[in-house]
């Protein structure tokens, strides 16, 4: 199957998978109790009043019927206006999104460098002290989840030990001169490197507490897949032609005891990526998955529905990278 | 002068004596069976002087020396780089022996660049001569390729032409046809000889064959529980066995001449004798 085909393919399924979740958000939304018309009016609001502000949102119409407006505008590039905010949802969900994709990418870079070198390590050091206690670390980092590593975080390093920001994205007395809204990138290319610092230091708590679990699960899984292939001719052919130990770890086994990893890492992307929801919340970071969970608290329906669209669009990009990115790694299904 | 020697090695896992006072010694330009039945130890050897020997399996007592340089007194770092340099291996099996996700030129190569030095312009000139050396066609193609794409005998080719790529003094070969289709079998070994024999290389080839140590080897070794029990010229050997246990091994293999002659397996009361051998050495040597 040739690349476009297999794109195509997948853009195919992309549509149908988020169809299928926008149906489903939209109904389950609406029918558990709660009525965000009641929330948005003052006490003492009249049935008409009530009445009124449901008409303005489509919201006395059936949900079958609200459905097919919201569809509609959606495939006009319409999300819909947040009930709360009064602005287009689409305008701000994607405000906030660049906050969360740098939070989620900058925790898979540190599980990829941490769980990277702990599978190295423990692989050159196989048998001994160092890989047992490799191992216990991995078990404990996996026992706990990234929310309870987010308060263990909170208290170790905001509060006994206070060298990092644990609230917010970005120290307020900051002017930022940027044009988007991905902060960590843009500091990064107008070499504005104090603001990259300030940027840092509040996310590097919340990117770790994400990053904790992921890193356990990389460093297990990548030190069992490295320690099978060490067993492998090619690896005990590279050791007779006067490669030492580092070189044959990186260079023979590391290219392909990677791959079934990586496969994993997609996976285990989207739920880190789900997790931001409630480390968001932890630490006060305002993304994209704060914003959901403000959203849910006011039952500001058009918000949740399109936040819940965007995070499922997001899962299945990472899933179609990952494919991609094995496919080029694997000679096997380059030409395959 | 012998390129290769070891001196009474002995090699244990855990408490079980693997290897037992085992001398041999490979001459310049000299093919040396290494025969004994399946778990004799024949592998280790080949594994001890390449360096490559299970963590399990340590290194008791004995000396292997090779081209003047002592192994075990180097450190582990120096200790490959001279190995690289001066001996190389042909595996058992093509298929696995080749990393699948390098492209089969660097693979040969990459001793050369990394371990001797060479530009990387020299050493692919060198790996496209060998592949037309081994009857590859067309080898830059070949090069290019990924292992996946070529034939066990292909890459068995490949491999034989990387072993001789950095022209080493010694190569071991263990059972390099076994996992081979049987019509390429003879090829490859045909192709090894000459190989051997153009480039004046020491090889110690290991075989459970007696057939191929008469069509290949000059001298033999014969090794049971990891123990040398005889020493010996081919011409000797076939002629002449000198140990119980090397005569009912030549009674067990069909003449190539006759491949329906009927086996006479080793005898149990042989095999006794030599475990009782095995036993006496032990016990001299403080094993229980
Ligand atoms: N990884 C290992 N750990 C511990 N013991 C091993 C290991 N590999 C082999 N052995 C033992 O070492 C002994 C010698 O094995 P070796 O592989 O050298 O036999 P061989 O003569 O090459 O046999 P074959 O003809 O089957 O290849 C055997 O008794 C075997 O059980
Ligand atoms: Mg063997």
């Amino acid at each position: 199957m040739t690349l476009i085909r297999r794109i195509l393919l997948r853009l195919l399924t992309t549509a149908i998978t988020l169809f299928g979740v926008a149906v489903i958000v939209f109904f389950v939304i609406r029918v558990v109790p709660g009525n965000p018309v009641a929330m948005m009016l003052p006490p003492g609001a009249t049935d008409d009043d009530i009445a009124r502000l449901k008409a303005l949102y489509g919201l006395d119409k059936t949900i079958p019927e609200q459905f097919l407006i919201w569809l509609g505008g959606v495939l006009h590039g319409d999300f819909g206006t947040s009930i709360t905010t009064r602005q287009p949802v689409l305008s701000l969900v994607l405000s906030r999104l660049p906050a969360t994709i740098e939070l989620s990418i900058m925790a898979l870079v540190i599980a990829m460098i941490i769980g990277g070198a702990l599978a190295l390590t423990g692989t050159r050091k196989r048998g001994t002290k160092v890989e047992g206690t490799i191992d216990v670390t991995n078990g404990v980092a996996l026992s706990v989840p990234d929310f309870l590593w987010g308060l263990v975080l909170i208290l170790l390093f905001g509060v006994l030990w206070p060298i990092f920001h644990i609230s917010g994205r970005i120290s307020p007395s900051i002017d930022l001169p940027f044009s988007t809204n991905f902060y960590l990138f843009e500091s990064v290319l107008r070499l504005r490197f104090d603001i990259w610092a300030d940027l840092v230091s509040h996310m590097f708590m919340p990117s770790l507490a994400l990053a904790i679990p992921l890193a356990a699960i990389i460093a297990q899984l990548l030190k069992q897949s490295l320690k099978e292939t060490m067993h492998l001719d090619y690896v005990t052919l590279a050791r007779t032609k006067g490669y030492d130990e580092n070189h044959v770890i990186t260079r023979e086994a590391l290219p392909n005891a990677v791959l079934p990893t990586l496969t994993l890492i997609g996976v285990q992307f989207t739920f880190l990526i789900g997790g931001t929801v409630i480390i968001e919340r932890l630490f006060s970071y305002e993304g994209l998955g704060n914003m959901a969970i403000d959203a849910v608290i006011n039952r500001d329906l058009p918000l949740i529905q399109g936040i819940v669209i965007l995070f499922a669009l997001i899962f299945t990009a990472v899933n179609l990278v990952v494919d991609l990115t094995y496919a080029a790694l694997n000679p096997r299904l380059r030409n395959g | 002068m012998s390129f290769l020697t070891i001196e009474n090695l002995n090699a244990r896992v855990g408490t079980a004596p693997i290897l037992r006072d085992v001398s041999l010694s490979v001459e310049a330009g000299e093919v040396r069976g290494l025969v004994g039945e399946s778990g004799a130890g024949k592998s280790m050897i080949g594994k001890a002087v390449l360096g490559t020997l299970p963590t399990a399996v340590e290194i008791e007592s004995g000396r292997i020396v090779l081209d003047g340089e002592d192994l075990q007194a180097l450190k582990p770092r120096d200790r490959r780089r001279v190995i690289g340099a001066k001996a190389a291996l042909i595996p058992q099996d093509p298929l696995t022996a080749l990393n699948p996700s390098r492209r089969v030129g660097p693979q040969i190569t990459n001793r050369l660049v990394d371990i001797l030095g060479w530009t990387r312009a020299d050493a692919g000139h060198r790996a496209a001569e060998l592949l037309d050396e081994v009857s590859i066609p067309d080898p830059e193609r070949v090069m290019r390729a990924y292992p996946h794409e070529l034939s066990g005998g292909m890459r068995q080719r490949i491999l034989i032409a990387s072993a001789f790529a950095a022209e080493p003094k010694l190569i071991i070969a263990d059972e390099p046809t076994t996992a081979l289709d049987v019509t390429v079998q003879k090829q490859i070994l045909r192709l090894i000889r000459q190989m051997q024999a153009r480039h004046g290389t020491a090889l110690l080839f290991v075989t459970h064959d007696l057939g191929v140590v008469s069509k290949v080897c000059q001298s033999l070794t014969v090794l049971f529980g990891g123990m040398v029990l005889e020493d010996t010229r081919v011409e000797q050997f076939f002629a002449r066995p000198g140990h119980p246990y090397s005569a009912a091994l030549l009674a067990a293999t069909p003449k190539y001449t006759d491949p329906d002659a009927s086996l006479t397996p080793v005898p149990d009361a042989v095999i006794a004798g030599v475990e009782a051998e095995i036993e006496a050495h032990d016990r001299m040597h403080g094993h229980v």
